[in-house]
């Protein structure tokens, strides 16, 4: 993924720091509130919303478990309607295809839509390498970009930033890439998107590459599907001459027909709208109507590693609405950069560590970054079962054991600093299969309670830095159920 | 072995878990969703479209065919443009009652060219009542994508109750995928900003809808 998040410390670390920041907490708790609310009655207009939920589970589960041969039926479609499609392993073929394709126009710079697949290769940071400057259109990945900062949600990336800073940003920031921002711009939210108006059309009008991802494919058409709000997206898929578009394997539909499930459920899970303002589909090149050269580079990227984990590959069903980041407790608190990856919330924590692999400290600290409070299952369109993820990648990450990376069986070895967390849950388990040592123990525990800590020493410390130590009872329930069997004689 | 050999190999390998003889597409779906969210009457359905559309801040009006040119006029008029882009088959008499210069969409106009003008006039291919929704489908009453999307100022006439349809299903059967389509709900918006909705970002910032009665 995208080398902007090398480095990242784990995720209780990075979510220290935000959790101490009032203004981010502020910003995302207003932020992940409000659009809880309007999604929840976005959703209750549908009377038949379990129905579509459990129809798009099975198309994308369906689609996923014979992937390849709706990867085949799309190249042959998309071909046949004009297009070219190229196929790319991982970030660096990717991010070489597209600069080659960008430098065959001979352009030195893109219009970009807003997508998660270029961010996570980090295509713009390639194509700068490269001498292209890549443009984000969207508002939110303008702000971000302006601001050299990183996307910390999936559907509005600068939600971390206020009115205020991002007037900052505009002020200082607009004139080294174009058009500089009005001198009295105010914070004012319409006066702020004026001037992001201002400053972008003149790169739209004279745009010749563009570059998107996609929300769908469809593998009987070779359709694509770019859902959006401002129009930037209808200007980037429509005005070049060139259209690149960077799209993960996972995004397939079957046929024209299932769009009706995703069109219905993907607004109004993500904007909490019945319909978002715009939606372009488009199917290969059409004479005279929008970009006369059309390239499909479709990724794979961990995405195949992914599918191959017989409970994890449910993450790749995801269609990035991001109404789970707004329902979690821990999201709201850490904020998105924490989780140190392009996905941040509940699907990123699922989703990251399989791409990438629990190599990482940051990657093996990603499946704890949740209260497993089932929040992000209960909203999820699709019906992806994260906790049940989560506890399965946690195994992993404790345990090791086989799994696919790079296409490649391998058996993982336990994640380094999971020592005492292993050591513990041995202990348990030896203890649980002892019954004597375990009411020994226990015993033993009752007895000298008050000479207990209040904190663990040791490995344990950071675990009861964040959290009270329960308090253990006088004696343990085994004994007060043999003294009083079960209540039934009096104390 | 190239990429493509290589992720369809990865793929396979991944599958390996799914029997041969799984149940195919059509019985692993159930459609057992709703082709239509509650029962109405067709001016029912206009009228939920009048809403839906004014709800997400699309400005609505209704004629009949005789008052159609003047309204067009008037509106033309009203926004103060001096030229308006029209496509190749918009019925010529919808603009009759207008002065303005007309642009022809021509492949050969810069996008430049297209955003000095202030007003567009285009038809449908069908409006979705449940979600206020307009898809244009390139047909020649509506031109290529481009010119709904730079002039400031969209004039979208729909015909009703002929291209109205309830819901989002009943859409996609009308249209077919070889076409390019715009599905527009009200007009450009964001809510980047603290999640205020502000309209018009890149797309068209006053959208005007007649509902045309047929």
């Amino acid at each position: 993924m995208s080398s902007t998040f090398v480095g990242m410390p784990a995720f209780p670390e990075a979510a220290r720091a935000a959790v101490d920041d009032p203004t981010l907490r502020g910003n995302l708790r207003h932020a992940t509130h409000t659009i809880r609310a309007k999604r929840a009655a976005a959703v209750a207009e549908l009377a038949d919303w379990g129905g579509l939920r459990e129809a798009g589970r099975r198309i994308k589960d369906h689609t996923l478990r014979h992937l390849d041969r709706y990867l085949e039926r799309l190249e042959a479609s998309v071909t046949a309607a004009g297009g070219t499609v190229h196929w790319a392993a991982d970030a660096d073929e990717a991010n070489r295809i597209v600069a080659e394709l960008v430098k065959e126009t001979g352009e030195s710079e893109v219009v970009k839509v807003k997508s998660m697949a270029t961010q996570e290769i980090g295509l713009n940071e390639a194509l700068e390498a490269e001498g292209i400057r890549a443009y984000e259109t969207d508002l939110a990945e303008l702000i971000v970009q302006l601001g050299k900062d990183r996307p910390s949600h999936i559907l509005v990336p600068a939600i971390h930033r206020n009115r205020g800073e991002i007037r900052d940003i505009f002020t200082h920031e607009m004139a080294a890439w174009g058009r500089p921002a009005p001198g009295d711009l105010t914070d004012t939210p319409a006066d702020l998107a004026e001037a992001a108006r201002l400053h972008l059309r003149e790169k739209f009008l004279r745009a010749r590459v563009g570059v998107s991802g996609a929300n769908f494919m469809v593998a009987e058409t070779g359709t694509l599907v770019v859902v959006e709000s401002e129009g930037n997206g209808r200007m980037c898929l429509t005005l070049p001459e060139t259209l690149i578009s960077v799209v993960g394997i996972e995004k397939i539909v079957p046929t024209w027909r299932d769009l009706e499930v995703f069109l219905q459920t993907l607004p109004r899970s993500s904007t909490a709208e019945r319909m978002n303002p715009y939606t372009s589909m488009w199917t290969g090149t059409t004479d005279e109507d929008g970009p006369r050269a059309f390239h499909l580079v479709l990724l794979d990227n961990g995405r195949t590693d992914a599918l191959a984990d017989q409970v994890g590959r449910q993450a790749l069903r995801c269609i990035r609405c991001s109404a789970c980041l707004n329902v979690c407790p821990v999201y709201e608190r850490a904020g998105g950069h924490a989780y140190g990856s392009v996905y941040p919330g509940p699907i990123g924590a699922i989703l990251t560590p399989q791409l990438r692999g629990t190599a990482s400290e940051i990657d093996a600290s990603l499946p704890y970054a949740s209260s497993l409070c089932g929040a992000c299952y209960e909203v999820c369109p699709v019906a992806i079962d994260i906790p049940e993820v989560l506890v399965h990648l946690r195994e992993r990450v404790v345990e090791g054991g086989p799994a696919v990376r790079r296409g490649n069986k391998v058996v993982l070895r336990p994640a380094r600093g999971h020592a005492a967390e292993r050591a513990a849950m041995r202990a348990a388990a030896w203890a649980f299969g002892h019954p004597g040592a375990l009411r020994t123990g226990q015993r033993l525990a009752s007895r000298s309670r008050r000479l207990h800590p209040r904190t663990l020493p040791g490995p344990g410390r950071a675990w009861s830095g964040t959290r009270d130590l329960p308090t253990l009872p006088p004696e343990p329930f085994r004994d007060w159920w043999q003294r009083t069997r079960g209540g039934k004689d009096a104390k | 072995m190239n990429s493509r050999e290589r992720i369809l190999g990865r793929v396979r390998r991944a599958l390996a878990d799914v029997p041969p003889d799984e149940r195919p597409y059509a019985e692993a779906v159930a459609r057992d969703y709703l082709r239509e969210h509650g029962k109405r009457t067709v001016e029912e359905t206009v009228d939920l479209l009048a809403e839906n559309l004014a709800d997400y801040r699309a400005v609505v009006h209704r004629t009949g065919a005789r008052d159609l040119p003047d309204l067009i006029a008037g509106l033309l008029a009203a926004r103060g443009s001096r030229e308006v882009l029209v496509p190749p088959g918009l019925p010529p008499q919808w603009l009759a009652a207008t002065n303005l210069e007309r642009i022809e969409d021509r492949p050969g106009d810069t996008p430049q060219r297209l955003d000095r003008v202030g007003s567009v006039v285009t038809g449908c291919a069908v409006a979705i009542a449940e979600t206020g929704t307009l898809v244009l489908d390139g047909s020649p009453g509506q031109g290529r994508r481009r010119i709904s999307l730079i002039p400031d100022h969209h004039i979208c006439v729909v015909r009703v109750p002929a291209q109205v349809v309830a819901s989002v299903p009943q859409a996609l059967e009308r249209l077919a995928p070889t076409h390019p389509l715009t599905w527009i709900s009200g007009p450009s918006a964001t809510s980047d900003i603290e999640l205020d909705r502000v309209e018009g970002v890149h797309g068209p910032r006053t959208l005007e809808v007649i509902l045309l009665d047929d």
